[in-house]
């Protein structure tokens, strides 16, 4: 299993008879455990990785740490859920350090995630403070590489 | 030519793990230029000595019976010339690495070639080994898992070999390059490890495989301290010390390398199984290695010899492989491909290889 979860991290589109010589297991067991990982909610979802220099270049990407108030009875949990819900909320950390959550914020230009930040974070009760951090540049995103990395030279024949 | 897939590659595909170059790029920084003490730096000898007790399971004395060598190459040549008198005859295990017969000749031996064979999975047998020693043997090198075919030998099948080379006094030269990358959980015996081979064996290893680090050139040996001390005395003329950046960085991958050796011994792993499962659709009968990265294919089904097999293929398919011959007699009929090469390319490989294969049988039918 843990070999077939790193395949498809890696990449999530490669073909299933591909792992299936990889892992040397019939294709129909392949099928299955992908099945299996995704009905026991171990794989959540598939997504692309898009270059924000190449696409859609105007979207603003936000970085905020949130300190909120706990509640007696939920945590942290309860205000985490309720602040990832927004749909300019990306991704959404319970943290340790300074601060208490980090979310990241995509919206359509600055003044959205202002608004967003001043309208909508803010005025949620158990929010006391954020700081907000705008990304100017992507270098790597879940272990892929945004820039240009030259592939190393290799002989073609070596003993 | 272009648009060619090289399965010829004897190297690893990766690039050197991050780390270990950064730690290379802070000693230059740091000045780190210089020579280094004839042996290689005490603290790369305690990492290996530690390394080669955790791994093998055998205690060598760091500062004593340990040298640093430029890659494993001149790690052997010094050995076989520190130990061999003219006419003194070296058993070899065959198809191998294609230096190790003109280093004996080189270093004034008599090179021996034992058959090894594919119904076996390319195991040396004993017997064999007994029936190629003549008075005049002096040594014997071993190299598993095996430049070009894959073979390894588990601990009852060293055993076997040990009792031969302590029966006739031999000297054994291990070359556990490829000793990292095994598989299917398989763990790795050396002849060194076994009861009373320690003080008769010269083990060679190195960084250049298992940590994607070919291009350092950083070998070492292990061997009793006189053996060392001979063996020092050609080195400190010849090349005076290996370069102190690869020792620097041969020091951080033996320390804290692990990780990244074992994740890419993993992939090794998953392609090695695509391309099993690919040629043996192709109807090339092949032994899955349970080490190294190489499959070394059955290809006599097509009718061609295999300097035939690989040049047609080089130039009808543009894959490139290496006609088993080139490793010795005993590779007639076979091609080393490796799969030190990323998956997509073999994938694209195996197609062709097929492709290839369909075409031949057909034309012969």
């Amino acid at each position: 299993m843990q070999s077939l979860v790193e395949i498809l991290e890696r990449n999530a589109l490669t073909p299933r008879e591909d792992i299936a010589r990889m892992l040397d297991l019939p294709l129909e067991e392949v099928e299955r455990k992908i099945a299996q990982l995704e009905a026991e909610g171990i794989i959540l979802g598939y997504q692309a990785i898009v270059s924000r220099e190449k696409w859609d270049t105007d979207l603003v990407t936000a970085v905020i740490e949130v300190k909120v108030t706990p509640e007696r009875d939920g945590g942290f949990d309860r205000i985490a859920s309720r602040i990832a819900k927004f749909e300019e909320v990306q991704s959404c950390y319970l943290m340790s350090g300074g601060y208490d959550l980090l979310i990241t914020v995509e919206a359509r230009n600055l003044r959205a995630v202002a608004a967003f930040v001043a309208e909508k974070l803010s005025t949620l009760s158990n929010v006391q403070a954020t700081a907000t951090h705008f990304r100017l540049k992507t270098y790597k995103e879940n272990g892929t590489f945004h820039t240009y990395e030259q592939a190393p030279e290799r002989l073609s024949v070596s003993p | 030519m272009g648009d060619v897939i090289s399965l010829g590659i004897g190297e690893p595909d990766f690039a050197t793990p991050w780390h270990i170059r950064e730690a290379a790029i802070y000693a230059l920084e740091k000045g780190r230029t210089g020579y280094t003490s004839n042996l290689g730096l005490p603290r790369l000898r305690r990492a290996i000595a530690a390394y080669t007790g955790r791994m093998f399971g055998v205690e060598y004395d760091a500062l004593s019976e340990v040298l640093v060598s430029v890659g494993v190459s001149e790690a052997i040549d010094l050995g076989l010339r520190a130990l061999l008198d003219p006419g003194d005859e070296v058993l070899y295990h065959e198809p191998c690495y294609v230096s190790y017969a003109p280093t004996i000749t080189l270093a004034g031996g008599v090179a021996r070639a034992v058959r090894t064979r594919a119904c076996d999975d390319f195991r040396l047998r004993a017997e064999d080994l007994e029936a190629a020693v003549t008075p005049r043997t002096r040594a014997l090198m071993l190299n598993f898992p095996t430049n070009p075919t894959g073979g390894t030998m588990g601990a009852g099948d060293l055993e076997a070999v040990a009792e031969v080379c302590r029966k006739h006094d031999l000297t054994v030269f291990t070359d556990e390059i490829y000793s990292e990358i095994t598989y299917d959980g398989q763990s790795h015996t050396s002849i060194a490890a076994l009861p009373g081979m320690k003080e008769r064996t010269v083990l060679l290893h190195g960084v250049s495989k298992a940590y994607a680090m070919t291009g350092w050139r950083i070998g070492f040996a292990c061997a009793p301290r006189e053996m060392i001390e001979a063996m020092m005395k050609i080195h400190q003329y010849s090349i005076l010390c290996a370069p102190l950046m690869g020792q620097d960085a041969a020091i951080e991958a033996l320390e804290r390398g692990r990780t990244a050796m074992e994740s890419m011994r993993d992939e090794y792993a998953r392609r090695r199984n695509f391309i099993c499962a690919g040629l043996a659709e192709c109807g090339l009968p092949c032994f899955k290695p349970k080490g190294s990265f190489y499959v070394f294919p059955d290809i006599t089904s097509t009718g061609l010899s295999s300097r035939e097999f690989s040049l047609r293929l080089l130039h009808e398919k543009k894959v490139a492989v290496v006609p088993g011959e080139a490793f010795g007699p005993g590779g007639a009929g076979h091609v080393r491909c490796s799969f030190a090469t990323g998956l997509d390319q073999i994938k694209v490989a195996v197609a062709r290889i097929a492709e290839f294969c369909d075409e031949v049988r057909s034309a012969r039918a």
